[in-house]
This record gives structure tokens, C-alpha cells and sequence, in this order.
């Protein structure tokens, strides 16, 4: 009997993982509300940026909506990384090496789950922004950029959890995760624009914090309309990312296939 | 307080420190996280004290009292957190059977959590002073303001352990952690109260944590206000809770422990 095709190996694996991650609100709900909460929050809060000279738009929840799409992305690190390290720890893993599975048919299924969740809190922001008075100046093609992009960075997020899990076997390890990635989101320009933090030390930070760029590409279209530097800047940054991850998570896969 | 009940209340905070010093994954977050707070605000938001209307000194002052009185209370928390997992383990089911005074017991950790949070804000405090953080006032304004920060802490402490002798699990971290998030987040964090916008002005207006961070920030710059409703609202934070704590030490008795 012939193997399936890598297609049909991945649609069963896509299938398993978006269900799998359905069926686990304790997963979705705070990546889904946490980022939500803070962008109530910082827009009441930190309103008084608008009146900064330099400020590129006057509302400040216009400014922080592009926040809540990397903080659920980062969100699809725990999610991804924790599925797979239960995969590995209950032996599903094994069990799948002893069929004829191809490796990158297990990490594109695994990342199928949050892949589809980025869809859904994508549109959920989006329609929560508009609710609140964010205008998107690049329309409704730039909504749904807005969705590709936010999708691209779960991808490239999730695929640092499947590393993480790969490598470790722990979901503890990829749990651990999260302070990092938190550092990451917080130590980029965040909250005021790159050109408005005033400390040096800071900027320089921000400015080689690549989180910054995907800021500021998914605020391109929110706040300037249709900017093709920020967009490829931010595509590329999020598509490259995913790259190296998926990459490495294969080689990491290899080397635990064979382990086991 | 019988000498019986500092004896129990020092053996329980004894070890809890022991624990929370020698473990890493303990020690770590609750130093790194005032921290990293304190670096991302002060460094990342400081253009804030340019906006028009801001009306204090020095921004990364105006963030450490934040970061101050965050810091203690989360302190607290994470105390609660070790509380319930004690809860868990057993090990405060054979303290009540030893204890005479059970009370003593909330007593240990809460002087466990106070001795954390003095940890924390040292080394916090030593950060803002190198990072240049202005200091107007006095000797008798720092310690207004680190009163409050005892204030804060023993208060969120209270209520933490409120919260772990009624569910009993370490499950119950987030019912412990999200109260007093909300409760810090919803002040004026970033920028004086004046400046907030929208709901989060309008609960600013009654939030408790609003009068410790403006009597802090008071203190910090020479000229203390609204002192008296800070101190208040501790003490009232404190009162309540310590009712909370003893009422969960009894459904906690009821339960077995």
C-alpha cells in the first residue's frame, strides 16, 4: 500500500491540531482576552502620548490596536510548544515515527491549530478596534493584509514554540518561554513610536528589536494607509523568522526520531 | 502576641524564605519582573514627561513609586502562591495540628512575604538611584513612602492567603494574580491622573492603589499630598483583608486544613 501524500498527511494532522486546540480554552481564552484587557487599559492610560509632538495619530487605541496581534501571536508560542511537548511526553510522537509520516508533514499540522487561531483573533481585534473608533486608513485590503500579517508572525511565533518543544520535550521548558517572549514585546517601540523614546539605550534596543518592525507594519496600515517598506519589513521580518524556526524544528525533529 | 506566636510566625517565615532564597525558579521572577517593569516604563515611556499638562519632575521617579508599590504587592501574591501550594503539599495541615495560634501561621507568611518585598525594592531602589531617579524628599518622605509599600504588600498578602485557604490549590494563582493586576493597572500607571482617558479615568478616580501611588509620588518629590487618604485606604485595605485571611483560615479549619 502506498503512503499518503505529504498533503493528506498534513490535512489529517492540520485537522487534529485545530481541533485539539479548539477544544482547549484554558489555551485561547487568555490570548485571546489578555491582549484585549491591555489595549483597554494602555488606550486610557497612555492617551497623553497622542499629545506628544511627532505622535502619527491622534487616537491612541488606533496606535495600540497593532499591539494586540503580536501579543496573541506570542500567545501561539504556548500554544504550539505545549501540544507538541504533550505529544512527545504521552508517546504520540513515537508512535507516529513507526508510520510512514514525513517530518515536515508533523510541524506544518501542528502549526495548523494556531494558524487558524490567528485567523479568528484577527478578526475578532479588528472588529473590536472598529468598535471602539479605530479607522484603518488602508480600508478593507488593509484589514485583510492586516490578518496575512498577523497569521505570518503566529506562524513564526509557533514555530519557536515547536523548537522549543522539540528540543526540550518539556512543556514546562516551552512554558518558559513566555517571560522571554514578553521581554521581547515590551523592549520594542511598544508604546510610543521608535523616533519618541527618548533614552538612547532604549531606542537602540528597540531598533534591533525585531518585534518593533512587525509593530510597525501592521500600524502602516492602521494609521498611514499603503507602505510598502513597513509591510515587507515586517513580512519579511515575521516569513524569515518562521523560516529559521520551521528549519530548525526539522533538524530538531530528526535528531528526536532518532533518540527515540 | 505571646512569645508561642512570633516563635511559629518566625519557623513558618523562616522556611518559606529558605525556599524562595535557595530556589531559583522562585527567586528569579519575583526579582526580575520589578525590573524589567521599572527598565521598560521608565526607559521605554519616558517622552511621557514631555506631554503638555504632566506636571511631575522626573518620569523615571514618577515609575519607580509605580514599580515600588507593584513590586510589594506582587510580593504578596506570589507569597499567597506558596501558601497554596503549602496548602497542597500537606504541610499547613500539620502546621494547624502543631500551631496553637493558627492565626501565627498567616502571621509567618505575611512576615515572609514583607521580608521579599524589602528584597525587591532594595535592589529596585538601587537601580533607579544608579539610572539617575531623583530623589526631592526627605529621609521622613522615603519612609512614607516605603510605609506605603508595607501597607501594600501585607494587604495583597492577606488577601492572597484569603484566597489559597478558601480553594486550597495552587490552581486558585490566578484568582490570587488578576485581582490585584486590575486593581494596580487601573491607576494611574503611566501618566497623573489627570491625564488618563476614558473608563480607565473614571475607575482611576476610586481606586484604592490611585492614593498610594499619588501620596508615593508626593513623597518622592518633597511635597507629600493627599497622605492621609493613602494611609487610610492602606489601613482599610489591610483591616478588610485581615478579616478575608481569618475567614479563610476558618473554612480552611472546617476543611481539614
Amino acid at each position: 500500500m502506498n503512503a499518503p501524500s505529504v498533503l493528506t498527511q498534513v490535512g489529517h494532522l492540520a485537522r487534529r491540531s485545530i481541533t485539539r486546540t479548539l477544544r482547549q480554552p484554558a489555551l485561547i481564552v487568555p490570548g485571546l482576552a489578555f491582549p484585549l484587557f491591555l489595549l483597554a487599559i494602555n488606550s486610557g492610560g497612555l492617551d497623553a502620548a497622542t499629545d506628544l509632538p511627532g505622535f502619527p495619530t491622534p487616537s491612541y487605541v488606533t496606535f495600540a490596536l497593532a499591539i494586540t496581534f503580536v501579543q496573541a501571536a506570542i500567545f501561539a508560542t504556548n500554544i504550539a510548544g505545549t501540544n507538541l511537548a504533550e505529544d512527545i511526553r504521552t508517546g504520540f510522537l513515537d508512535r507516529l515515527a513507526l508510520t510512514p509520516m514525513r517530518g515536515v508533514a508533523l510541524l506544518s499540522g501542528q502549526l495548523a491549530g494556531v494558524l487558524a487561531l490567528g485567523v479568528f483573533q484577527g478578526i475578532v481585534y479588528i472588529a473590536i478596534g472598529l468598535a471602539a473608533g479605530v479607522t484603518i486608513e488602508a480600508g478593507v485590503g488593509g484589514a485583510v493584509v492586516m490578518i496575512a500579517l498577523s497569521v505570518t508572525i503566529a506562524g513564526a511565533f509557533g514555530a519557536i514554540g515547536l523548537l522549543a518543544a522539540l528540543r526540550t520535550g518539556s512543556g514546562e521548558a516551552v512554558q518558559g518561554l513566555f517571560p522571554l517572549m514578553f521581554a521581547l514585546l515590551f523592549l520594542s517601540a511598544l508604546s510610543l513610536p521608535l523616533e519618541l523614546i527618548e533614552h538612547e539605550w532604549f531606542r537602540t534596543i528597540a531598533t534591533y528589536n525585531p518585534v518593533t518592525y512587525l509593530l510597525q507594519g501592521l500600524r502602516s496600515l492602521l494609521i498611514f494607509g499603503w507602505q510598502a517598506g513597513p509591510l515587507l519589513e515586517a513580512f519579511a521580518i515575521a516569513a524569515g523568522a518562521f523560516g529559521l524556526a520551521i528549519t530548525a524544528s526539522a533538524v530538531a525533529l530528526r535528531r528526536r526520531l532518532v533518540r527515540t | 502576641m505571646t512569645g508561642r506566636w512570633r516563635s511559629i510566625a518566625g519557623t513558618v517565615a523562616w522556611r518559606h524564605l529558605h525556599n524562595f532564597l535557595s530556589n531559583p525558579a522562585l527567586l528569579f521572577p519575583s526579582l526580575i519582573f520589578p525590573l524589567f517593569f521599572f527598565i521598560a516604563f521608565a526607559g521605554g515611556l519616558s517622552a511621557l514627561g514631555e506631554a503638555p499638562s504632566f506636571d511631575y519632575p522626573d518620569y523615571t521617579t514618577f515609575q519607580y513609586v509605580f514599580v515600588a508599590i507593584q513590586s510589594a504587592a506582587f510580593g504578596g501574591v506570589f507569597t499567597g502562591f506558596a501558601l497554596a501550594a503549602d496548602i497542597e503539599s500537606g504541610f499547613v495541615r500539620r502546621m494547624m495540628l502543631a500551631a496553637p495560634h493558627r492565626s501565627a501561621i498567616i502571621g509567618g507568611y505575611a512576615l515572609a512575604a514583607l521580608t521579599r518585598a524589602m528584597l525587591v525594592l532594595t535592589i529596585v531602589t538601587v537601580v533607579g538611584l544608579v539610572s539617575g531617579m531623583q530623589v526631592a524628599g526627605g529621609v521622613a518622605d522615603v519612609l512614607g513612602l516605603l510605609l506605603l509599600a508595607v501597607l501594600a504588600n501585607l494587604a495583597a498578602t492577606l488577601f492572597a492567603a484569603g484566597v489559597a485557604l478558601r480553594l486550597r490549590s495552587v490552581q486558585a494563582s490566578p484568582l490570587m494574580q488578576m485581582p490585584v493586576f486590575l486593581v494596580l493597572f487601573t491607576a494611574p500607571v503611566w501618566t497623573p491622573r489627570d491625564l488618563l482617558a476614558g473608563w480607565v479615568r473614571a475607575v482611576a478616580e476610586v481606586n484604592p492603589a490611585t492614593a498610594l501611588l499619588e501620596a508615593g509620588r508626593g513623597f518622592m518629590a518633597g511635597h507629600p499630598e493627599s497622605a492621609a487618604l493613602a494611609f487610610g485606604s492602606g489601613l482599610a485595605l489591610l483591616a478588610l483583608f485581615a478579616l478575608w485571611a481569618r475567614g479563610g483560615m476558618r473554612r480552611a479549619e472546617a476543611a481539614g486544613g
